[in-house]
């Protein structure tokens, strides 16, 4: 394929992409659930392309996804919430004087969310990052906990709310924000992994001791792509409280780094579309698409017994079993999505109702 | 403090550490055999809690402990038979995430099954006898786990050393491909890990939950996640070590408690494990490895 | 005498009570090629992994291009398990990791290939060229660096056509024959811009036509891009071949040093690899 035909379709794809967008927003209304369900699949899918690139580029397994979302998406609430509503939010302990007036305005806000949580990645990584691969997935998710019992603990009342949490975060003004702010996070990612340190956290998911013999130095590199990651995750953390508009300890459980990871294993690990597409199928068909499986269903006067709330949950773990057995690699392995591919599968898609044997992936 | 109540909470942080203690044995004989964190272990102890409450429902407690010890084996091995063992060749990697599917999958199942309420735990009257020791009260159940613990530990340690299966674990651990080009029976091994992990998972529930009253889909996460920071803080793959972690850890948690931090007792787990990490990444027992270029 | 480039001194390696490399001493002047050859087992990926900063040596220091690069004495519990010689003399601990020794100018091959399997043969190369670049992570990642970058992939371009592997660039690595991939992890060791090239069995698992083949391309890249070669090696055609100086290794101890004729007809190099007739 030309490479001027590539760039067309981008362009068509990009153009038509915008054009639903738009519809969407003009008609909020009509549209609430899928505009609710877009808006929180970009949002995972910044944190899973951020834990894609520890997990699937530098081949480190980091599990502190929800502590860094925590990070980010407190230090930018306590930043953004509105000065004037701040007394309410905190009615119940009264707020600590030095944060009383720090007020940033919300694109501020949402950086400094991101660079408290890089900050706390370069304390932190220090010692774990020599960590061998499931002492480390152990430690950072250590680290997650610890984090949210802090910010639980009635001793941070004064800047964290405690258990209480903390409300009136100022939301997004629309649909086209919560994309732009995705679109530009995981664009500045996918520069890096091109990029020559891209090429070296590769190499040490490749062979670390082959990549340290070629000079790339081991803990500098995975320090770095481990506080770039985390940043993002602040970030993403950030987005994900201003789309709950209210947050407290427990929106940041393991049960957060789980499901990111599996979106990240659904995609594939080390591939970025793979991610971004995952956090889209995965959320819509745990907010949507399974939903019916929650409700009683009646066929023909008579109603299933199995189908009552809860069993949406076990069908979609199930599926995720079955991606983690079967189709080790994801939706895309370690690929790109590349028009070449999508019209290779159209191609394909034929011979598979021929009867001939499926290929594990795209 | 005064010294009696010194006790009494040593007392609990004893007992509770040895429920710990079983149930990272599960964690640590799993990762010496198939180096995988067992993130399911924790739900498979959980669902023990189930197992006890339906059968002691059905059979009365005499008869519910060995249905729950049964099932609880029944349901570790199926577990590793079917999300395990088709990844035996596959990196590290998947296996983790393949556990950490499987603990999603459970948690599910019970929530859909059974509700996220919580579910009275059965009252076995005999252990919950309050007894007076020497100026400490406590139930049985807390003077007898610590015992039971370590007459459990002394039978699987003298498995491990003088029987052939546990020979056959020794050198499964120390070389997984070499011990199957000996005809060692890979997956007759891997599945009496997964027997024996399960049972004395299955004991620590019951000792576990009898203190504790009622079980939700979510209350085997954390003490599961504990007791493997107990293996790692034991040195991961000894046996001894995860008891010695075990009680580490819940006499720590204990009084943590009796300080008043109860908000950072887990988080302190995990500080634990992260200190212990930095300074002696093999554990108290661990031995180190050297990797070859 | 030319000058010297590689000098290792008194490096003793114990793991635990075994002595892998006792009191191995050896030096290597600009533009040898040097061999280490030895039985099965005699310590020489050890002594090698010590150069090259993969395991910090028990005792003894190595000197790269004038700069000391490792140095180090028995600590800990090896204060008293220590066995070797020279107990004492070291008292510094000089521990560079592999990155920042492969930066001064020596790179290495691995005896069990090492390369970077899923990506593609030009990838590997261009890995390489990463320590020498100057950018840091925001200018790389924002592209301020294009002139660097062009340069680099120009580079590697030029290399991958010296070396004759052009036709390959865009293969992945792990689906060459395995004589090419030899050839790869050799291109990306020069990629690097090494003054010595350390050679790991470079013709372990080749034929006698490979194996050939691979001492004219040693002597031919040697050549090329004027290096120092160090090399470990089994297949005595190679190493009588090409080597200026030998030294034989025999459990862990060095037993002979010489040129390849001095080497060919020295009784405990014979001893060594057929084993002693013992008379009773």
């Amino acid at each position: 394929m030309k490479k001027t035909t590539r760039i067309i379709l981008s362009i068509a794809a990009i153009a038509v992409l915008l054009a639903v967008l738009l519809f969407l927003q003009a008609n909020e209304r009509d549209y609430g659930m899928v505009i609710t369900i877009i808006e929180k699949s970009a949002i995972y899918a910044v944190v899973a392309v951020s834990m894609n690139l520890l997990n699937g580029f530098t081949g480190l397994f980091s599990l502190g996804q929800a502590g860094f979302m925590a990070i980010g998406a407190y230090t930018f609430s306590i930043l953004a919430i509105p000065a004037s509503s701040r007394a309410s939010v905190y009615y119940a302990t009264g707020i600590n004087p030095i944060i009383e007036h720090a007020e940033l305005p919300i694109p501020l806000a949402m950086i400094a969310g991101g660079l408290m949580a890089a900050l706390f990645a370069a304390v932190i990584g220090f010692p774990i990052l020599r960590l061998k691969s499931d002492y480390l997935a152990i430690a950072t998710l250590g680290f997650s906990e610890i984090v949210r019992a802090i910010i639980a603990s009635p001793q941070m009342n004064t800047i964290t709310n405690g258990s209480f949490g903390l409300k009136k975060i100022p939301e997004f003004p629309n649909l086209l924000t919560v994309i732009l702010v995705a679109a530009i996070c995981i664009a500045i990612m996918v520069l890096l992994i091109n990029s020559s340190y891209g090429r070296a956290f590769k190499a040490i998911r490749e062979d670390e001791i082959a990549a340290e013999a070629m000079g790339i130095g081991l803990l500098h590199h995975k320090q770095t792509a481990f506080i770039i990651s985390s940043f993002f995750a602040g970030i993403g953390g950030a987005m994900l409280a201003r789309f709950m508009r209210s947050i407290d300890s427990n929106t940041f459980k393991i049960a957060l780094t789980y499901d990111i990871l599996l979106i990240v294993v659904i995609g594939g690990m080390g591939s970025v579309t793979g991610s971004v597409l995952a956090a889209f199928l995965v959320t819509a068909s745990k907010e949507q698409w399974l939903r019916f499986f929650d409700e009683p269903l009646v066929i023909g006067g008579v109603s299933v017994p199995f189908f009552k709330t809860g069993l949406r949950m076990v069908v979609f773990s199930v599926l995720l079993m079955v991606v983690v057995l079967f189709f080790r690699r994801g939706i895309m392995g370690q690929n790109e999505f590349t028009w070449e591919g999508l019209f290779g599968l159209f191609k394909k898609i034929p011979n598979l109702f021929k009867g001939k044997k499926k290929k594990e992936a795209i | 403090m005064s010294l009696n109540v010194f006790l009494q909470h040593c007392l609990t942080g004893i007992s509770l550490g040895g429920a710990y203690a079983l149930i990272a044995i599960g964690y640590t004989m799993v990762y010496g055999i198939l180096r995988l964190i067992n993130f399911a272990h924790g739900e498979i102890f959980m669902i023990a809690g189930y197992f006890m409450i339906f059968a002691t429902a059905n059979f009365g407690w005499a008869v519910g402990i060995p249905v729950t010890l049964i099932a609880t084996v029944v349901l570790g091995v199926v577990v590793e038979r079917l999300a395990y063992k088709p990844l035996r060749e596959a990196p590290r990697m998947s296996i983790m995430i393949s556990a950490i599917g499987v603990s999603y999958l459970l948690q599910n199942l019970t929530t859909y099954l059974f509700t996220a309420l919580p579910k009275p735990y059965p009252e076995i009257p005999i252990l919950k006898q309050i007894y007076n020791i020497g100026g400490l009260s406590a139930s049985l159940v807390t003077f007898i786990t610590p015992i039971l613990t370590i007459i459990l530990v002394f039978i699987l340690v003298y498995i491990i050393n003088h029987t052939k299966i546990g020979m056959a674990m020794r050198a499964v651990s120390k070389d997984f491909e070499t011990s199957r080009l000996m005809g060692i029976k890979i997956n007759k091994v891997i599945s009496t890990t997964f027997v024996i992990g399960s049972a004395l998972a299955a004991v620590g529930s019951i000792l576990y939950f009898t203190d504790r009253m009622s079980v939700t889909p979510f209350s085997g996460t954390l003490p599961g996640l504990k007791c493997f920071v107990a293996a790692v803080i034991g040195g991961i793959g000894s046996v001894p070590g995860a008891v010695v972690g075990g009680f580490i850890i819940g006499i720590c948690e204990t009084m943590m408690i009796a300080l008043g931090y109860s908000t950072f007792s887990d988080a302190f787990t995990f500080v634990l494990l992260i200190i212990m990490l930095l300074f002696r990444p093999t554990g108290i027992f661990g031995e180190k490895t050297i990797d070859k270029v | 005498m030319s000058e010297n480039l590689l000098h290792v001194e008194n490096v003793t390696m114990q793991f635990g009570g075994v002595v892998a490399v006792n009191n191995f001493s050896m030096d290597i002047n600009k533009g040898e090629i040097v061999a280490l050859i030895g039985p099965n087992g005699a310590g020489k990926t050890t002594a090698f992994n010590v150069i090259t900063g993969v395991y910090a040596p028990t005792n003894g220091s190595v000197s790269f291009d004038g700069e000391e690069i490792i140095c180090n004495f028995p600590k800990g519990k090896m204060k008293k398990l220590y066995a070797g010689e020279n107990n004492g003399v070291y008292t510094r601990t000089i521990e560079k990791t592999p990155d920042k020794i492969t930066k001064l100018g020596m790179a290495r091959t691995f005896q069990n290939i090492r390369l970077f399997k899923n990506l593609t043969v030009f990838e590997n190369i261009l890995i390489a060229k990463h320590l020498r670049e100057k950018a840091n992570v925001f200018t790389s990642t924002f592209r301020l660096n294009l002139a660097e970058e062009k340069k680099m992939k120009d580079e590697c371009n030029e290399l991958l056509d010296i070396l004759g592997l052009t036709d390959v660039k865009n293969d992945i690595a792990s689906s060459l024959p395995y004589g090419q991939q030899r050839h790869l992890e050799i291109a990306r060791a020069l990629a690097t811009r090494p003054k010595l090239l350390l050679l790991d069995e470079p013709a372990a698992g080749m034929n006698p036509q490979e194996t050939i083949e691979l001492t004219q391309f040693i002597r031919q890249v040697k050549d090329k891009f004027d290096l120092t070669v160090f090399v470990i090696e089994h297949h005595m055609d190679l190493v009588m071949d090409i080597s200026d100086r030998i030294y034989v290794l025999d459990f862990g101890k060095m037993i002979a040093t010489g040129t390849p004729d001095e080497i060919q007809n020295n009784q405990a190099v014979i001893d060594a690899y057929l084993g002693v007739q013992e008379d009773e």
